[in-house]
């Protein structure tokens, strides 16, 4: 993010803090954008897999130019690296993976998310198109599903709020929520607030936000 | 009697006998596996009417390459199946959509897994089978739906293709497939959806033999054509993707 507020979690802060919840022994998933930072955290001693929904698991931090692989990216089309232990799968095998409830975690990018758990991703107001990628193969089939998300649009409204006006990914599967305000999760009538980023009081949170916050 | 042989000297050749009207499927992810020069030889050998497709139209990167945007801009096409038909960032506009806004080509968009997996099922002589993906989202909506063990499944198609366009690490002369990391991704699936592989291949093309058979990704059987990719700048190959600006 380019200092449009000094207060708050830059976007590799809110990747760290989401990170920080991934437990040892997980698969997780990472999607495009927001999320492929996760991939760049320190994640100590435990023991994470990183799976890309274009087949590779096992990777690690995205690669300074000159030392990339031009054979192998992430799903956000970065040159990664491989952690020792890695694995290639087609496609098909991969999004096997996915559907069979095998990852614990996929981290997404989002437009909106809802006090019940629906989020939207794919397609923006008024457009014909839309980008679904693997998302809704990952939202309806991963084990729990965490968004990595700014707080507010570019014109200043709630992306956390009380039902999505777009067509959503999925249904009722959010429980967590990182943003540059803190770490929010849905609870059916509002966001529980888990932790709230520095400079960020509760009141500025609420004002941005389009749903009840409630303590944790 | 000995089988035609695989290897075709260049690529307007591999390309040459392509219809108006069929139906290709584009390897490829973000980069690796792209066939990039076997799309700049159908720009020039100009087949209408085509049904693409690929994970994406392309064009969202710089330096673009031979895409599929580049046949709709071309004229060439009637119909893409993709799972992307716009960019997901509203700052980022594909080439492709502004020809699909104006509805000058149709599109069908397809969940990333549901579309391997119709390719996967196009391969493996599975005509239909149901998936948990997209349940309760507008694509579902009117279409096909059943409880099974008591959740909600919807009914999706094989996607049987005419000609897969592929780029693969290595091959032999029998048309055995190596890919390398990444490369993989949609490959194998294309190749065995398709009556007609044609896959552009980096490395010098092996005699028949030279790979070892528990090594190989694609068996030769599903592969009818082969071009060896030339050098630069005669060959079209993957540089570095430019980050887009945050």
């Amino acid at each position: 993010m380019s200092g449009a507020t000094s207060a708050g979690w830059d976007r590799q802060q809110m990747a760290d803090r989401l990170a920080r919840e991934f437990q040892d022994g997980w698969i997780v998933n990472l999607g495009v954008g927001l999320p492929t930072l996760c991939s760049n955290t320190d994640i100590g001693d435990r023991d994470i897999l990183y799976h890309a929904e274009n087949g590779v698991i096992g990777y690690g931090p995205v690669l300074p130019p000159g030392e990339e692989d031009l054979h192998l990216v992430n799903a956000g089309g970065q040159n990664v690296s491989l952690r020792p232990g890695a694995a290639i799968v087609h496609h098909a095998d991969s999004f096997g993976i996915i559907r069979s409830g095998r990852i614990d975690v996929t981290v997404m990018g989002a437009y909106e998310v809802s006090a019940g758990g629906d989020f939207a991703n794919w397609r923006l107001a008024g457009a014909k198109g839309g980008g679904i990628g693997g998302a809704m193969d990952l939202a309806a089939c991963a084990r729990r599903v965490f968004l990595l998300l700014e707080h507010t649009t570019r014109k200043g409204e709630p992306r956390l709020v009380a039902r999505c006006r777009l067509p959503v990914t999925a249904r009722g599967v959010v429980t967590l929520v990182a943003t540059n305000y803190g770490l929010f999760a849905p609870t059916g009538e509002g966001f529980a607030v888990h932790e709230l980023a520095p400079g960020i009081d509760l009141a500025t949170a609420r004002a941005a936000t389009g749903a009840p916050l409630l303590p944790a | 009697m000995a089988r035609p042989g695989k290897v075709v000297q260049d690529f307007a050749a591999a390309v040459a006998d392509i219809p108006d009207g069929a139906v290709i499927a584009f390897g490829g992810f973000a980069g690796p596996g792209t066939p990039y020069n076997l799309t700049r030889a159908l720009l020039a050998q100009g087949a209408k009417r085509l049904t693409c497709i690929a994970n994406t139209t392309g064009g969202a990167q710089q330096p673009r390459m031979p895409d599929i945007g580049m046949l709709v801009e071309n004229g060439q096409v009637a119909k893409v199946v993709c799972s992307f038909t716009a960019a997901t960032r509203p700052s980022d506009v594909l080439p492709f959509t502004r020809f699909y806004e104006a509805g000058a080509v149709e599109a069908e968009l397809v969940p990333q897994g549901t579309l391997a997996e119709r390719l996967r099922a196009a391969g493996a002589g599975i005509p239909a089978f149901y998936t948990p993906t997209a349940v309760g989202t507008e694509l579902a909506e009117g279409r096909e739906t059943r409880a099974i063990n008591g959740r909600d499944y919807l009914l999706e198609y094989a996607l049987p293709c005419d000609i897969a366009f592929l780029r693969a690490w290595r091959a032999d002369a029998a048309g055995n497939l190596q890919f390398r990391l990444s490369q993989r991704n949609f490959g194998p699936l294309m190749a065995m959806a398709a009556r007609l592989a044609i896959v552009e291949v980096e490395e010098p093309i092996l005699p028949a033999g030279a790979l070892d058979p528990d090594q190989i990704h694609t068996p030769g059987l599903f592969v009818q054509r082969l071009v060896a990719i030339p050098p630069a700048p005669e060959g079209l190959w993957t540089t570095r993707r430019q980050e887009r600006a945050r």
